[in-house]
């Protein structure tokens, strides 16, 4: 079911008075998250960038039923929200909508542990690839390479793989999206909806605060990660991978832009040298490797 | 009604059962374990109509019970110690959130070293998170209390999460005779689920985020003082109710054991209370001292009033705690010297810092260490050293 833009509805979750900054891709995100979920989503978000776009008590600059809630609590928070409206029968898609910290580094035991129990959630992870509410600090999900607050001089780590360890978890969905590619999102989304269980969706989501560069060209940076290789859009289900169609063309390393398009637009990335963008881009070969192996595998 | 061998932790889970408990979370931690592992068995069995989430952790474990409770159901969690510490700071924000959720800490020492033996450490470092906390003496008062404790947290004057305290092992692992109420009774009893709000689908309610007014923050900080103060009236009430419906009633917020001519007081909580009993029983008829048992049973709200009543006809108080904050004293005898002294009653006060990380206590030891102090107050109208750690005779 090919979802067209048009026919999606209108009614906004994302409002004015929010305090997002120029260019930020977590309001595009949550605003692709009404579009796909509309009135039944109930929003459970940790402390993070969101925290603060969703605007000032008493009020809210988002639409949604939002539990703030501590860091590491997140997917347990829905998990008891889950049962609950599973007692009183009430038609409700909870949704944990965290950062990279909230994912990948504090909330990473919660996440496990609700995942592995098969909790009714959808978690989405809204990566951008550090810890930007606090002032651009290096999270796990931070590419090696990458200026941070507190690596100066660039990430000597490598990106956990956060939708494979998850796809390890045998849930019956796991996808990975892009802000760039909003559709391909809210498929994503919908389908993950529509599925009993727990589900995981880890949404590539370029910061222009904490990346460097031009808040006119989150969609374009966003974009170029995808064509470059550097982040691949694929989905399982019931662990049966298939590549998405926006990344299809660059399983062909060949038809792949070249890396250092992407990274001269980024800042954080001003200081990477030739060696370094050399390691990168084993590593980008590697992730690609892993993954179409992983499909022939699962196929 | 039907009496049964039960131990602490076994009262406790028929307290959650008869409170028609929907959601349970929890994670294992002696001493609480036996609490879950009989949940989960009332759960599996049929018995009970709730869903358990066995979660991967103490601090899910209370965030998965308050989104159970924040989605419009009655949920429980129960831990102990080092759990407790872990779930510090969901403690915080169920509170905040003001939703009412019903926890029984079976009280443990923290480490280091390991240690699974009671004292009071865990439960007291949780006085400041807005929770009720209150202490039991006995299996029978843990089953009681953990029903009562669904009503007054539910309360619409309160609104606030409550823990129901019992020692490790002396209660948890202990059996005793414990009167089960039928379902029936407990259903007259306690009413359908009340709390402040409750998220639901395509109600665009918002909770926690950053607020425009730091004046509004410090009211909503006023707001559960004010709403502990007003849990005082409806705790008295619910026990009331209690007794009339099945005899059994634990005086509201303290119990005063010979009291009524009383020249000294012992002030303690929890289960060595029943020790406290047989020492000032011993005392009065071995050595004729006029002394009673001050059985504090709620910690958070600071019974205040009550301490100033007892307190007003007698010469001296002598605390027991089972916890220090190092550096300064024993909780208990804290809150009671602060409050005497803020009040303008001024009298020879002691804290006796004993039975921490479990070392026992004999209502002997307690009846040695209260002879020492009546003298002591007898001979110099004071005592000569207000905090004084006992280790046994």
């Amino acid at each position: 079911m090919a979802i067209n833009i048009k026919n999606l509805p209108r009614k906004k979750f994302v409002l004015p008075g929010n305090a997002a900054c120029p260019g930020c891709p977590e309001s595009m995100g949550l605003r692709y998250v009404g579009m796909a979920l509309g009135e039944k989503a109930i929003l459970v978000i940790p402390a993070g960038c969101t925290s603060v776009i969703q605007g000032l008590a008493p009020g809210s600059g988002l639409g949604f039923p939002i539990v703030n809630v501590p860091f590491a609590s997140s997917d347990a928070v829905a998990a008891g929200l889950a049962a609950a409206k599973e007692v009183v029968g009430e038609d409700a898609v909870i949704v944990v909508w965290a950062g990279d910290g909230g994912t990948a580094d504090i909330g990473f035991a919660t996440l496990s542990g609700a995942a592995e129990r098969g909790d009714n959630v959808i978690h989405i992870c809204a990566d951008n690839e550090a810890y930007m509410n606090t002032g651009i600090q290096r999270s796990s999900l931070t590419p090696f390479g990458a200026w941070t607050t507190t690596t100066w001089t660039g990430k000597r780590e490598r990106k956990k793989d956060v939708p494979l360890i998850m796809l390890m978890h045998r849930i019956p969905y796991v996808a990975t999206a892009s802000i760039a590619y909003p559709t391909d999102f809210i498929e994503k989304l919908r389908k993950a909806a529509s599925i009993k269980g727990f589900k995981y969706i880890h949404l590539h989501a370029p910061c222009p605060v904490g990346w460097r560069f031009d808040p006119a060209k989150t969609v374009t940076v966003a974009k170029l990660a995808v064509q470059t290789g550097m982040w691949i859009l694929f989905e399982a289900e019931n662990g049966r991978i298939r590549l998405s169609p926006p990344s299809k063309p660059y399983a062909d390393k060949s038809r792949r832009k070249s890396l250092e398009e992407y990274l001269k637009l980024q800042g954080r990335f001003k200081g990477i040298t030739e060696e370094g963008i050399r390691a990168l881009e084993k590593m980008v070969d590697e992730n690609w490797e892993t993954l179409l192996k992983l499909i022939e595998a699962t196929s | 009604m039907a009496v049964r061998p039960l131990t602490g932790n076994y009262a406790v889970a028929w307290g959650a059962r008869l409170s028609r408990v929907k959601v349970v979370a929890a994670y294992p931690i002696t001493p609480q374990t036996t609490i879950v592992e009989k949940l989960a068995q009332f759960i599996e069995s049929g018995e009970m109509d709730a869903k358990m989430i066995r979660v991967e952790s103490e601090h899910s474990a209370l965030a998965a019970t308050f989104g159970a409770a924040a989605g419009g159901v009655r949920a429980f969690t129960a831990t102990s110690s080092h759990g407790l510490m872990y779930m510090h700071e969901m403690l915080w924000w169920t509170a905040g959130a003001r939703i009412p959720v019903v926890m029984a800490v079976a009280t443990r020492t923290m480490g280091p070293p390991w240690n699974i033996w009671t004292d009071h450490s865990d439960i007291m470092g949780q006085r400041d998170t807005g929770w009720l906390v209150m202490m039991a003496e006995h299996n029978q008062e843990v089953l009681d209390m953990t029903i009562q404790m669904f009503k007054i947290t539910e309360d619409p004057r309160v609104f606030l999460p409550g823990i129901v305290g019992l020692d490790a092992f002396i209660l948890s692992h202990t059996t005793e005779p414990v009167d089960i109420p039928e379902q029936e009774l407990v259903d007259s009893f306690l009413p359908p689920r009340r709390q402040p709000y409750v998220f639901k689908a395509g109600d665009p309610l918002i909770m926690g985020n950053i607020p425009s007014s730091l004046e509004e923050n410090m009211k909503m900080r006023w707001d559960i003082h004010r709403s502990m103060e007003e849990a005082k009236k409806v705790i008295q009430k619910v026990d009331a109710e209690w007794e009339r419906l099945t005899g059994r009633g634990y005086g509201g917020l303290t119990e005063c054991y010979r009291c009524s001519d009383a020249q000294y007081l012992v002030a303690g909580i929890g289960a060595w209370v029943g020790d406290m009993r047989e020492a000032v029983d011993y005392l009065r008829e071995e050595f004729g001292v006029k002394i009673g048992v001050l059985k504090v049973r709620f910690v958070r709200p600071f019974p205040r009033e009550d301490i100033l009543k007892w307190a007003s006809s007698v010469k001296a108080i002598a605390v027991f705690d089972r916890s220090v904050s190092p550096g300064s004293a024993g909780p208990l005898f804290l809150d009671i010297a602060a409050h005497l002294m803020a009040s303008g009653t001024m009298l020879p006060i002691k804290d006796l810092l004993a039975g921490l990380t479990g070392v026992d206590v004999t209502y002997e030891d307690i009846a040695n260490a209260l002879l020492r102090f009546v003298s002591e107050v007898e001979e110099m109208g004071t005592v000569k050293q207000p905090i004084e750690w006992y280790f046994g005779r």
